[in-house]
């Protein structure tokens, strides 16, 4: 008897967790999914309307604007994040006096809240007393520097602190991969007389390959789920000109009682999210076999 | 011979050009990094007066403390006037436990799925996996049901709830990971001597733990900390995390916008994660890539 316990002993702890998981993770998204089919408006309502809620969703400007953002945010934070979060770990690899303590400034960001990350840029930003002024001051007087008052650049304000605060961890983790390189292959190639540029262009950073797509997933997850970071630096505006979709879903469903599209605009960025993690964690995971 | 003699020169210069332009890039990039700190910091220093007529990039004339003392325990958030301090113990109060179970948790259940595996342990591992990746904002319509049900809405024990639960997948994750790059002989020989499955788990899993619970314990209370949308979305008054508070703080359309109290308010609430950060730097990055799903 004892000796059965023990058998199933190791299910029976896994359990509260994977229970805790398919409840809260899996149940409510079909939860989720079953009220996006709903015509819950204010409160949840359970009668079934069908694919209406979607209808609705892709009829609204507000959630057009959302997803163009998402697009060019997500686009341009990924790819400006990737490409100095590179360039400064190739950088600090070069065998830099004082590499833990430049590395420790350039990842402090990643400690702070997206909410004071936003506040901080906000100020820095202000049209009336922030770095306009301060380069205005200085005799540059057309200089502007408005992008949070304005509904074309506001986006682009958002990409300039998602990086400021993401660029770091990119540096950390394509630092972690160059130090563990094979030495032998660079050695053997300056000794064939490769330039270090060539090195780090032909065989470092192609050999970086798995490195860049973790950098691109962890970053598109960032990405999709961003939503404080509007909070505090645009609130979403001007209008709804720098909305994304998080910000989308909680407007709708907890403050203009639009329940059933908020749900359905969440299981959009969800199906968003499954597209690129189910492929990319497959293959983690099948990958790991063989180690 | 001549020819790497002439060479020589030639390229020590052309060296120290490159390594002047590279640290003037490192130099700038930390310039970038470290100015908005400097602005929060400087600008929490000031009175209105200074920071209507000087420059942002200005030093403040003198150390003054007031704006922080003000936003500690007098600033007005929603009805009340009582300061950031009852919302920064809702944080302590709501991280502390939720940072304990989800590290237990993950650590009993990476331990089980790696050292004792079962039929379908891995698709049981890539199910909690997958919910590092979900966005939350399909899980919080239900939540908040789930939260009024069970009778603990608007309080912190729902937070802590929360948390605990998605915290759990990372917790996990990280945990499993690191399990799986301990030899396996040291279980299957202890099996041998008679001990059974917490014995294992408290004689020598855990001794080898402390790296990776150091790990898990900095990456869930900085993500929890920080945390922003389940605050605002199952808290409202008395009961909000302190990031929430401090967001209603700084965008209060009321009265004259007291700048330093806002750059105040934004250092204490990030000081936590900060000292953190500072304290244990190393392990941090640790947990940052940690998180990036590499073996």
């Amino acid at each position: 008897m004892t000796d059965r316990i023990a058998r199933v002993l190791p299910q029976i702890v896994v359990a509260p967790s994977f229970a805790l998981i398919l409840f809260f993770v899996y149940g409510f998204i079909v939860w989720t999914g079953y009220i996006s089919l709903t015509k819950s408006k204010m409160l949840p309502n359970y009668t079934v309307i069908g694919l209406r809620p979607y209808e609705r969703l892709f009829q609204m400007d507000r959630w057009t604007v959302a997803l163009e953002n998402l697009f060019i945010f997500g686009f341009l934070f990924i790819f400006v994040a990737i490409v100095i979060g590179c360039l400064l770990a190739i950088l600090l690899d070069q065998k830099i006096r004082a590499e833990g303590f430049i590395r420790t400034i350039y990842l402090y960001p990643m400690a702070i809240s997206f909410i004071i990350t936003g506040t901080a840029w906000k100020w820095i930003m202000n049209p009336s007393l922030g770095l306009e002024t301060v380069i205005r001051g200085w005799g540059w007087e057309s200089f502007s520097f408005g992008w949070t008052n304005s509904e074309t650049l506001a986006v682009y304000a958002l990409v300039m602190a998602a990086v400021w605060q993401s660029a770091g961890f990119v540096m950390a983790l394509f630092l972690s991969a160059l130090r563990s390189v094979d030495q032998d292959i660079i050695k053997a190639a300056s000794l064939d007389g490769a330039s270090p540029w060539k090195i780090y262009l032909r065989i470092i950073l192609p050999s970086m390959r798995p490195v860049f797509m973790s950098a691109v997933v962890i970053l598109a997850h960032l990405a999709i789920k961003s939503f404080d970071l509007v909070v505090a630096l645009t609130g979403g505006g001007p209008g709804y000109s720098s909305t994304l979709p998080a910000n989308f879903m909680y407007e709708m469903t907890f403050r203009r009682n639009e329940i059933a599209v908020g749900a359905a605009s969440a299981m959009v960025m969800l199906a968003t999210v499954a597209a690129i993690m189910v492929p990319y964690l497959y293959s983690e995971l099948r990958g790991k076999k063989h180690v | 011979m001549s020819d790497t003699t002439t060479f020589a020169p030639a390229q020590t210069r052309s060296n120290a050009w490159l390594r002047l332009s590279l640290w003037v890039v490192l130099f700038v990039f930390a310039i970038w990094f470290l100015l908005p700190a400097y602005v929060v910091v400087g600008t929490s220093l000031k009175d209105l007066a200074e920071i209507r007529g000087g420059s942002l990039l200005s030093l403040p004339h003198e150390l003054n403390f007031t704006a922080w003392s003000h936003a500690w325990s007098k600033a007005c958030i929603g009805v009340t006037c009582e300061g950031l301090e009852p919302y920064f113990w809702n944080s302590v109060i709501m991280a502390i436990p939720s940072v304990i179970l989800s590290t237990l948790l993950g650590a009993l259940t990476g331990y089980a799925l790696t050292k004792w595996k079962f039929r379908g342990a891995n698709i049981v591992f890539a199910l909690i996996l997958f919910g590092c990746f979900v966005p939350f904002q399909v899980v919080i319509l239900p939540m908040a049901q789930t939260l009024g049900l069970i009778g603990i809405t608007n309080t912190v024990y729902g937070l802590i709830l929360v948390h605990t639960v998605y915290g759990l997948a990372f917790t996990t994750l990280f945990f499993r990971n690191y399990y799986v790059s301990i030899p396996d002989e040291l279980v299957r020989a202890a099996t041998i001597d008679g001990a059974g499955f917490f014995t294992i788990f408290r004689r020598i899993i855990l001794p080898l733990s402390p790296p990776i619970i150091v790990v898990s314990v900095i990456w869930q209370f900085t993500q929890i900390w920080n945390d922003f949308l389940f605050g605002a979305s199952f808290t409202t008054g008395g009961a909000q995390p302190i990031t929430v508070a401090m967001n209603n703080l700084v965008n209060t359309t009321t009265g004259v916008k007291q700048y330093n109290v806002d750059m105040a308010a934004a250092l204490i609430t990030a000081a936590p994660t900060l000292l953190v950060y500072i304290a244990a730097g190393r392990y941090f990055v640790r947990g940052l890539t940690a998180g990036s799903v590499k073996g």
